[in-house]
C-alpha cells in the first residue's frame, strides 16, 4: 500500500534540513538547492508506491533527490556527468592521515598538534573541503559524515554496491584530510609533513 | 560462553574509520573495542577520527527557511 499524503508530508517536514542541506552541497546555490528539494519532493510524491518499506524512506527520498540532480544537470547541459566506469586511484586520492602527519607521541595530550588543530578547524573549512571533492566523492562523505546515513542506506541512495560506498568513502575522508591538512599548515599549526603523499 | 578474538595494531587501524562508524560485525566490533581499552595509541587515534567525524556531522541543519518550509507545504497541500 501506498504512503499516505499525512505521512508523507511528515516525514518530508522531518528530513527537510537534510534534504536541502544535501542539495546545498550538490548545486552549490541556494536558489538551486530549493528547486531541486522541490522537484525531488514532487517526484518522490509521484513515485510513492515505488516505496517498497516505508522504514527506507530517507535513502528512498536521497536516491530521488540525487537522480533528480543528475538528471536536472544532464537537462541544463552544464557538463557532461563525468562518473568513472571503474574506480579511479589517483595519487590525490591515496590514504591521508593528519593525525598520523601531526601527531607526537612524546608531547601531552592537552598540547597535542592534531589536538590544536581540531580547535583551530572552522565551519568554513569544512565546508570548502567538501566542494572541493569531486561529485561522486562529495555526495557519499556528505550522506555518511555529515547526515549520518549508513553504508546500505547510502548505498540503496546512490545505487551502489556498499563495497563501492566503502571505498568511496575512504578515498574521499583521505580527500578531505589532505584539504584540512593544507589549510592547518596555512594557519601556522605545527606540522611535521608535508600534504605529499 | 563467546570470546573476543584479541587483535593488533594494524588491523585496529584498519577497521578504525568502519568501528567509528558502528559498521563492523559484532565480533569485530568487540574485538575492537578490547583492543582500543588496552592500547593507548590506537584509542588516541581513534578520539582524533571521532573529533573531526562530530565536526562533520555538526554542519547538519535541521533548519530550513520559513519561505522553503511553506514552498514545500503548500505544493504537497495539492497533491
Amino acid at each position: 500500500m501506498a504512503i499516505s499524503k499525512l505521512e508523507f508530508e511528515s516525514n518530508i517536514l522531518a528530513m527537510l534540513g537534510a534534504l536541502h542541506g544535501v542539495a546545498r552541497r550538490l548545486t552549490r546555490n541556494e536558489s538551486d538547492a530549493e528547486d531541486l528539494v522541490a522537484e525531488s519532493v514532487m517526484r518522490a510524491w509521484q513515485a510513492r508506491v515505488s516505496l517498497a518499506d516505508p522504514r527506507a524512506f530517507r535513502a528512498w527520498l536521497f536516491r530521488i533527490l540525487n537522480n533528480t540532480f543528475i538528471s536536472e544537470q544532464r537537462k541544463a547541459s552544464v557538463r557532461p556527468r563525468e562518473e568513472p566506469l571503474v574506480e579511479e586511484f589517483t595519487d590525490a586520492e591515496e590514504p591521508f592521515s593528519i593525525y598520523e602527519r601531526m601527531h607526537q607521541p612524546f608531547l601531552l595530550w592537552f598540547s597535542t598538534p592534531e589536538q590544536e588543530f581540531l580547535n583551530k578547524l572552522l565551519r568554513e573549512d569544512l565546508d570548502r573541503a567538501l566542494a572541493s571533492l569531486p561529485e561522486h566523492y562529495r555526495i557519499v562523505a556528505v550522506l555518511a559524515d555529515v547526515e549520518g546515513l549508513k553504508y546500505c542506506e547510502i548505498a540503496e541512495a546512490l545505487d551502489l554496491p556498499v563495497g563501492t560506498v566503502r571505498s568511496r568513502l575512504a578515498r574521499a575522508r583521505g580527500a578531505l584530510q589532505r584539504s584540512l591538512f593544507a589549510v592547518a599548515r596555512d594557519r601556522g599549526v605545527k606540522t611535521s609533513g608535508t600534504c605529499a603523499p | 560462553m563467546s570470546t573476543i578474538d584479541p587483535i593488533k595494531c594494524e588491523e585496529a587501524l584498519k577497521f578504525l574509520l568502519q568501528f567509528i562508524d558502528r559498521e563492523l560485525p559484532d565480533g569485530q566490533h568487540a574485538s575492537m573495542e578490547q583492543h582500543l581499552h588496552i592500547c593507548r595509541s590506537c584509542f588516541s587515534r581513534m578520539e582524533f577520527e571521532l573529533r573531526l567525524k562530530s565536526k562533520f556531522s555538526a554542519l547538519s541543519s535541521k533548519d530550513v527557511s520559513t519561505q522553503l518550509r511553506n514552498r514545500i507545504s503548500a505544493m504537497i497541500e495539492k497533491f
